[in-house]
């Protein structure tokens, strides 16, 4: 009797520590833990490369060199966070490119030629849209596998497989314009258009998704489509929204590597709607939807770049990229399984 | 249809609130509903029993608009009315709160209780709408006071609630803005014998409150418990009805298995 009222009462405090864990720690983790390990990356950077990494010229490059991959993951996220995924964004961020560069050969005015990526971006995505909501495919992998080849295809065919260079200035500006800030210590320092541009898309996509009424039915439909639908949400039209958006921001992709190039060639983004998933993966969003945050994804987007620059700097070859971005991947997922553990209750 | 009328005036004087007359539903080949008809009036309680496949949860779908019925019409407060999705019914006042519940576990109390009817702000002089969540956080707390509901914090994730909390959760939203019928499906079938009290407690907070609650349940001490009457379907018919006081325990199992015979060799049976 005594024993078992002891096991009782050294149970408790225990019992509230992990509560404390649960309803303070975790969620605070589960915000702001991805910076954290940023800054850790960024401390070990600096400590292999203390002459190079930490400068602005390094962390501008880093910036630039992200942009377009941020682009495509923040699209990719409000997707995946409907427990979807689309796999055309790198083919779509190709075709948007060579369109715009093929108009700008044809002899196109600017502003035409400045927004036809945008706009083949929304047309593909719309496609998707209502192909997986429509033609009711079974998994929006399959639409969007299908218009991955698609829109590659189109991307050869409008421009006959060859890069086309050359862009007129603000076509380019996106991509490469910097704006002077001043001289720090001799050192010019230039802040690359694109940078503010990609804060600023995350900061209307955290608008979006935390205080918009159709970004929390999307967090919604992630979490329990059933209970979307019964709830007199038109779950098919906010799916075609959400492709019609992912689709839109591989268009915008699109623009800035076109003008960070100044050219379109038509095998441009393969592989990068892996790395865009990559980034949403170690951002913290879960596959089965409903879960992640724009931090957390812009956080995903920032590690990846800062591996590729670190190993870089380090002389490392690509191929150990490669193989240091697939680790992260699996460790990332691992951690947040064990998170899960952690904030369910057994 | 057997003995209804007679002493029942005490409660379900008036006209019914909602009504169904004649309901067919075909799947293809299949009737799953033949001439069904029933009568629900103000702030009555009425089980709704058979054996699976009898045709409950279809009998509800329609009720709630997620089924539009192949014959037969529904009236509401006197009126023929047509329900395209539940949307529609919905705007009457008739909700439904499903067996799994339909809540979204990633989400918080409050916008589970609001999804779908969010409440909104404009900002920037009106240029762009947002979501409203402390006014729902607060709508949410008041509401779930109202029905004596206690959780932590109308802010915790659904998918940290016990399942009588769910179903807490599920019962609350259903009764958010103004309802007048609430159908619920096996509201206590998924629950642990500890909480099942408190749901039933709770349904007839709904029925003081003026609200007329149609219940599916498998479980007779949940019917005997707090439902006024009670009707069995079976093979999609109407099979029978009694008000509570007049059916035992061993009858009303005796509908679910289409069979009225041994009402009279159970008679001591009898609850009430």
């Amino acid at each position: 009797m005594t024993a078992s009222s002891d096991l009782e009462n050294g149970g408790l405090p225990e019992q509230a520590d992990t509560d404390g864990i649960r309803t303070r720690l975790l969620p605070f983790m589960d915000r702001f833990g991805i910076l954290l390990v940023i800054v850790l990356i960024g401390l070990v950077m600096w400590f292999l490369q203390p002459d190079v990494f930490f400068t602005w010229r390094n962390i501008t490059n880093i910036f630039k060199q992200t942009a377009a991959n941020g682009m495509l993951s923040i699209g990719m996220f409000i997707v995946i966070l409907t427990a979807g995924i689309d796999l055309s964004v790198g083919s779509v961020l190709a075709l948007g490119m060579m369109t715009l560069a093929v108009a700008n050969a044809g002899g196109m005015p600017w502003p035409i030629v400045l927004v036809l990526s945008p706009l083949m971006g929304i047309a593909a995505g719309f496609i998707n849209g209502v192909g997986i909501t429509k033609l009711r495919m079974p998994h929006p992998f399959i639409m969007t596998l299908g218009m991955l080849f698609i829109a590659r295809g189109l991307a050869n065919l409008i421009s006959g497989g060859v890069p086309y260079s050359g862009l007129p200035d603000p076509v380019r500006f996106l991509g490469s314009a910097r704006i002077y800030l001043g001289e720090l210590d001799g050192t010019r320092l230039n802040l690359p258009v694109v940078f503010l541009a990609t804060i600023v898309v995350y900061f209307v996509f955290w608008i979006l998704l935390e205080h918009t009424v159709f970004g929390r039915r999307i967090y919604a439909i992630g979490g329990n489509p059933q209970a979307a639908r019964v709830s007199g949400i038109n779950v098919d039209r906010m799916l075609v929204a959400v492709y019609t958006i992912c689709g839109f921001m591989a268009g915008i992709a699109g623009l800035v590597m076109a003008g960070r190039t100044n050219s379109g060639f038509p095998n441009a983004g393969q592989g990068m709607e892996l790395e865009a998933i990559a980034a949403v993966i170690i951002g913290g969003a879960s596959f089965f939807g409903g879960r992640g945050h724009v931090l957390g994804i812009f956080g995903g987007v920032i590690i990846m770049g800062l591996i590729k620059n670190g190993l870089n700097l380090n002389d490392v070859s690509s191929f150990w990229q490669q193989i240091l971005i697939g680790a992260i991947i699996i460790l990332a997922v691992f951690i947040d399984v064990l998170r899960r553990d952690l904030g369910t209750r057994h | 249809m057997t003995e209804t009328a007679t002493e029942s005036s005490r409660e379900t004087a008036g006209e019914p609130l909602l009504e169904a007359r004649g309901i067919y539903k075909y799947f293809g080949a299949v009737t799953a509903l033949r001439d069904v008809s029933l009568k629900l009036y103000p702030g009555e309680v009425l089980g709704v029993v058979g054996d699976n496949g009898a045709g409950k949860s279809t009998f509800m779908k329609v009720l709630s608009g997620l089924h539009s019925p192949s014959e037969g019409t529904l009236i509401f407060e006197g009126k023929p009315v047509h329900f395209s999705s539940p949307r529609d019914s919905r705007e009457l006042g008739i909700e439904m709160v499903y067996q799994d519940l339909a809540l979204a576990g990633n989400m918080n109390i409050a916008e589970n209780i609001y999804l779908g009817r969010e409440p909104r702000r404009k900002v920037l002089g009106g240029l762009l709408t947002l979501s409203d969540h402390k006014t729902g956080l607060r709508m949410a707390q008041e509401h779930l006071d109202n029905l004596k509901i206690h959780v932590k914090s109308v802010e915790q994730n659904v998918e940290e609630l016990s399942g009588g909390q769910r179903q807490a959760v599920a019962i609350a939203r259903s009764t958010a803005f103004r309802a007048k019928v609430v159908i619920m499906d096996e509201p206590t079938a998924a629950l642990a014998v500890k909480e099942v009290g408190k749901v039933l407690d709770l349904i007839s907070g709904l029925k003081e409150r003026g609200i007329s609650v149609v219940i599916i349940s498998h479980r007779m001490d949940d019917i005997f418990y707090v439902c006024d009457r009670v009707m069995a379907l079976y093979h999609g018919s109407n099979f029978a009805e009694a008000r509570l006081e007049d059916a035992s325990r061993s009858e009303v199992i005796g509908w679910i298995m289409g069979s009225k015979e041994h009402i009279g060799t159970v008679a001591h049976d009898r609850v009430q």
